[in-house]
């Protein structure tokens, strides 16, 4: 362990310490129910990062917590039936579905927005600017030297777009369609998949264009834009006659998605401290992102950012809580 | 059209039946063909099954496993008040056994529990893994065992693997007591056996995936619900085996039972399960290899474990973390594996110490474990003052770091256009032409076909069961992508055997390679597919191609084991005769070796076949298009009935493709005079 992180860990060793004194001081009202407050942890940091943020404020707020690794869309059969507590990120672009089948049950609550803005679009890196320099305008895509840049074998003469997997949604189709662009839509089964096709191809400078999210690490590994579409509007996807294409719905860039907060509804009731708290917790994606970058790309461990941002950030946790 | 021939079922053999049948294929092949060329033009529903036809099976499995879900009652307590007991009383072992590996004792929950015992401390787990290793197999083994779990500690996974062993040590003992159970009572009541036989053909191959949501609406969120998960994918071997072994126990030694005056019940436990011990152990090794099988799933639900941390590393791209991680898990596997195959062979350390008289003290007794107990207490004391003893340091783990992940890269920037090419060819001239006539071949010719070929091997009952099942498929909506899955299989299967027999064939006679082979085809079971998925991609881009990497990857293991086994079996005096004969080497391995092994070999195909469809789902992540991108979705949308009709779907090609190989492998063995298989 080098002088650095000795010193890191020993902050941390003297918050955790704090932490403990704060927990029993009577500055906060005293937690409703001892029983423990569950959490579900996702397999992507910004969630983790999330859920331990709300978990160690909660902690600090006399609550028990636990965390729970649960899959994103199985979570909901805990949530409905209050084996689990609270799910922190559930993205309107993924999870809406699943999420509004489970409010719909009467057992699941939607706690509110967390703040974040979930972007998605079809993105490139860098340096295929070079290949198609009309980019990052969309009507770029349109020209043949273009399309042909973001070909491969199996797909030429048409551009290869790389979406997400199918259960995303997501209407590339409709939108290639509907622009007439000359690009063949390809699903990755997987997350994993989506992001190991890009950094094949940034590895060889290969062509490729595909669906990237944020906040996400990608962002900060490899150097990209995104395609300007024109802006999402509701009546892009209802009406045909809004924008370019008069016939044809969904000739637009893709929605900008709410991350919701999501629990279950006997929490109310339980532990109305934490509920509050919860429903009060915000994050913009700036924040978000930086924080990502901290754990995936600088190599820190997701307790030790936690651990620094609560110190931090002291003054908003703690308004969360009143 | 292929059941009008069933009229002379009551003609056993002969030449009469021999023609009809013969007659019966020209005309549904022709009939068929017909329809694949021209069916659109006057019977377009004989080609793609109408949709106004369809049952609606989803809704009515939706709405069954609703009203069990949420209204089942039995007057005192509703279904799922019992489920939840049962998962209540799975819950104790488990976390007894988990604050033994993992957690150490606690008193209270979450956050607010006080520590009041630390776990096993990892040298007193590795060396009671290695004492076991001692008392079951000898000085070998032992190494070998604690090799493996100081493997653990050393590349920092020894927290997780704890977990991962946690859940293994409580759904194995319920797999295998169960299994015994219910193979027992599968001896004693054969209607039992029959009415059950059904039921674990499709708990093996049912993708959990497909049952997954209602499991968790029944047994709760979290570990527990992973471990029944676990329980009814890994419990089916060890019924079958049971069944099996017991019929396998000589006549002479049930006599003797039966002369001695045992009761029943003496007769079971004293006489008839210690007889058929070794074949009991075989259904244990299955049992343990299947639980392994499941820990990626089953960390999704809530477990944790060695197979959250595959998961979670790929989602980074940490290539090297996820071998790491997958490793381990082989690791476990493999280290589980030798202490259960040790046991169930006799050796002399154990009869000696068996031997031994009650009035000979403890230590001379019992000596493993009372070394075991007390290294236990030593670490445990010695570890409260000296945390190294305790927990290994996290200053001294290896990791592989970022080599994995430079290795990729290496042969990708250098080796990309290669691969590609190679890959485009295969792609463009075999994979999407077979893809597309699978695709458009007419429904009712393949139910026809699949009906006269049971019919041809079996009789009535294999015709009808075919039609049936095919006819289902498509009934509930589900025949374009059970074709996509079939080619998808099948090409799988196909290289499989390709690479397999050869394979097999060359290891075995020789036994350094054949060793070699056996750890390879070890390590491709029991790895994780998801840790090779993701290099796949980023050499292959996802598709049809990388997915059938994955699935010959996983399913080429049977046939190199069966293959080898057949030939192995061949009698050496045949071959002997071959030689005199004056048969050339080449004529020895075709007339001879591969002729009489094709038995074995038929059953490993049937292996093969089954293991690529229980890795349906596992393709769906890749981007393929097939029922297991159906179960997928079904999930991601809690759509239960979606899941369990192309889980269906998916079983009903296993039992199809399992049934029409067994009588094919029946009737081989018949033609060649051999006796009939007593394999698992």
């Amino acid at each position: 362990m080098d002088a650095r992180s000795m010193r890191f860990s020993a902050a941390v060793m003297a918050l955790a310490l704090a932490a403990g004194i704060s927990a029993s001081s009577p500055a906060f009202a005293e937690a409703e129910s001892q029983d423990p407050i569950k959490l579900t942890l996702h397999d992507w940091t910004g969630q983790l990062i999330t859920t331990k943020i709300m978990g160690e404020v909660l902690k600090k707020l006399g609550y028990n917590v636990e965390y729970v690794q649960a899959d994103y869309l199985a979570q909901f059969a805990g949530l409905e039936t209050g084996d689990l507590t609270a799910a922190m990120e559930i993205w309107a672009t993924t999870g809406q579905e699943a999420s509004d089948k489970a409010v719909a049950t009467g057992n699941v609550e939607n706690l509110g927005n967390i703040g974040l803005q979930a972007k998605e679009e079809w993105w490139y890196p860098a340096y295929m600017k070079e290949k198609c320099p009309g980019l990052p305008d969309w009507t770029a895509l349109k020209e043949p030297a273009c399309v042909e840049a973001f070909s491969i074998p199996e797909t030429a003469p048409k551009g290869r777009y790389l979406g997400g997997p199918v259960t995303w949604g997501g209407f590339d189709e409709e939108r290639v369609e509907a622009l007439g662009l000359d690009f063949e839509v390809v699903h990755a089964g997987t997350d994993a998949g989506l992001f190991a096709e890009l950094d094949s191809a940034y590895q060889r400078k290969a062509p490729i264009m595909l669906w990237v999210y944020a906040p996400h690490w990608a962002l900060a590994k490899y150097e990209g834009e995104w395609v300007d579409f024109p802006t999402y509007e509701p009546a892009c996807y209802t009406d045909p006659a809004w924008g370019e294409n008069k016939e044809a719905t969904h000739d637009c860039g893709k929605p900008f998605g709410e991350i919701w907060k999501v629990g279950w509804v006997g929490m109310k009731d339980k532990w109305p401290g934490a509920y509050k708290a919860v429903k009060a917790y915000e994050m913009q994606n700036d924040e978000m992102n930086a924080l990502i970058v901290n754990v995936d790309i600088d190599g820190k461990t997701v307790d030790d950012v936690v651990a620094d941002w609560l110190v931090k950030n002291e003054a908003r946790w703690k308004k969360w809580a009143e | 059209m292929a059941l009008s021939t069933s009229i002379d079922t009551h003609a056993p053999t002969g030449p009469l039946r021999l023609s009809a049948i013969r007659l019966a294929w020209l005309a549904v092949l022709g009939a068929t063909i017909l329809l694949w060329v021209a069916g659109d033009r006057f019977a377009p529903w004989a080609v793609a099954y109408p949709r106004a036809w369809q049952i609606p099976a989803m809704q009515w499995i939706s709405a069954v496993m609703e009203w069990l879900v949420r209204r089942a009652h039995f007057g005192l307590f509703t279904f799922t008040d019992l489920t939840r007991g049962l998962a209540a009383i799975i819950e104790v072992p488990y976390r007894a056994v988990l604050s033994l590996l993992s957690t150490g004792f606690r008193i209270g929950e979450g956050s607010n529990a006080i520590p009041i015992l630390p776990p096993l401390s990892w040298i007193a787990v590795t060396v009671t893994a290695g004492l076991l290793g001692l008392y079951s197999g000898g000085r070998r083994l032992a190494l070998f065992v604690s090799a493996c779990f100081l493997y653990l500690a050393v590349f920092g996974q020894w927290q997780s693997a704890m977990v991962t062993l946690a859940s293994i040590l409580i759904a194995v003992p319920f797999g295998v007591a169960g299994g015994l159970m219910l193979g027992l009572a599968g001896y004693r009541w054969p209607a039992f056996e029959r009415a059950m036989r059904p039921v674990l053909d499709l708990m093996q191959t049912v993708p959990v995936f497909a049952y997954l949501v209602p499991i968790l609406f029944l047994f709760g969120f979290g570990p527990v619900s992973s471990v029944v998960a676990t329980i009814v994918y890994a419990m089916p071997p060890m019924v079958r085996i049971t069944i099996l072994a017991l019929r396998g126990v000589p006549a002479e030694i049930r006599d003797l039972g039966a002369m001695t005056g045992c009761t029943r019940r003496q007769l079971t436990w004293k006489i008839l399960l210690p007889a058929a011990r070794p074949g009991l152990m075989v259904g244990v090794n299955q049992v343990i290899m299947l639980s392994l099988n499941m820990v990626i799933i089953a960390s999704m639900i809530g477990a944790g474990g060695l197979g959250f941390d595959v998961l979670a590393a790929l989602r980074r791209l940490d290539i090297g973390a996820g071998i790491e991680a997958g490793v381990a898990i082989v690791v476990l596997a493999v280290a589980l594996d030798r202490l259960s195959q040790a046991f169930a062979v006799d050796t002399e350390t154990r009869s000696r110490l068996a031997a031994l008289k009650r009035s000979a003290p403890l230590v001379e007794r019992l000596p493993n474990l009372v070394t075991a107990l007390a290294v236990i207490l030593a670490a445990g004391v010695v570890g409260l003052f000296v945390a190294p003893v305790q927990s290994y340091p996290a200053a001294w783990n290896l990791t592989t770091g970022s080599f994995w992940e430079n290795v990729v890269g290496w042969i990708n920037v250098n080796y990309f256009d290669q691969i590609d090419a190679f890959k485009n060819m295969l792609l463009l001239n075999v994979l999407v032409p077979t893809k597309r006539f699978l695709g458009e071949l007419p429904w009712l010719g393949i139910v026809a076909i699949l009906a006269l070929a049971g019919f041809a091997l079996s009789g009535l009952r294999l015709a009808i069961l075919c039609a049936v099942l095919s006819l289902l498929i498509a009934a509930t909506g589900q025949w374009e992508k059970a074709m996509i899955t079939v080619y998808l299989c099948g090409i799988s299967v196909f290289f499989a055997c390709l690479i397999g027999v050869p394979v097999a064939i060359f290891a075995a006679s020789r036994e350094g390679a054949w060793r070699i082979v056996q750890g390879v085809i070890d390590t491709l079971q029991t790895l994780p597919s998801f840790v090779y998925l993701i290099p796949v991609v980023m050499l292959f881009r996802v598709g049809d191609f990388t997915a059938i990497l994955a699935v010959v990857a996983y399913a080429v293991a049977p046939v190199i084991r069966y293959t080898a086994l057949g030939i192995r079996r061949v009698d050496p005096q045949l071959v002997e005769a071959g030689i005199v004969s004056g048969c050339t080497p080449f004529q020895i391995l075709t007339k001879i070796k591969l002729k009489l092994a094709l038995p074995e070999i038929v059953l490993g195909l049937n292996q093969t076949i089954m293991l690529s469809l229980s890795m349906v789902v596992i393709t769906a992540l890749v981007g393929t298009r097939d029922l297991g991108q159906e179960v997928y979705i079904a999930l991601t949308k809690a759509d239960v009935g979606r899941g369990i009709v192309a889980g269906l779907a998916v079983a009903f090609l296993a039992i199809i493709a399992d049934r029409l190989l067994t009588a094919a492998a029946e009737r081989l063995r018949f033609r060649f005079g051999l006796a009939p298989a007593v394999a698992a």
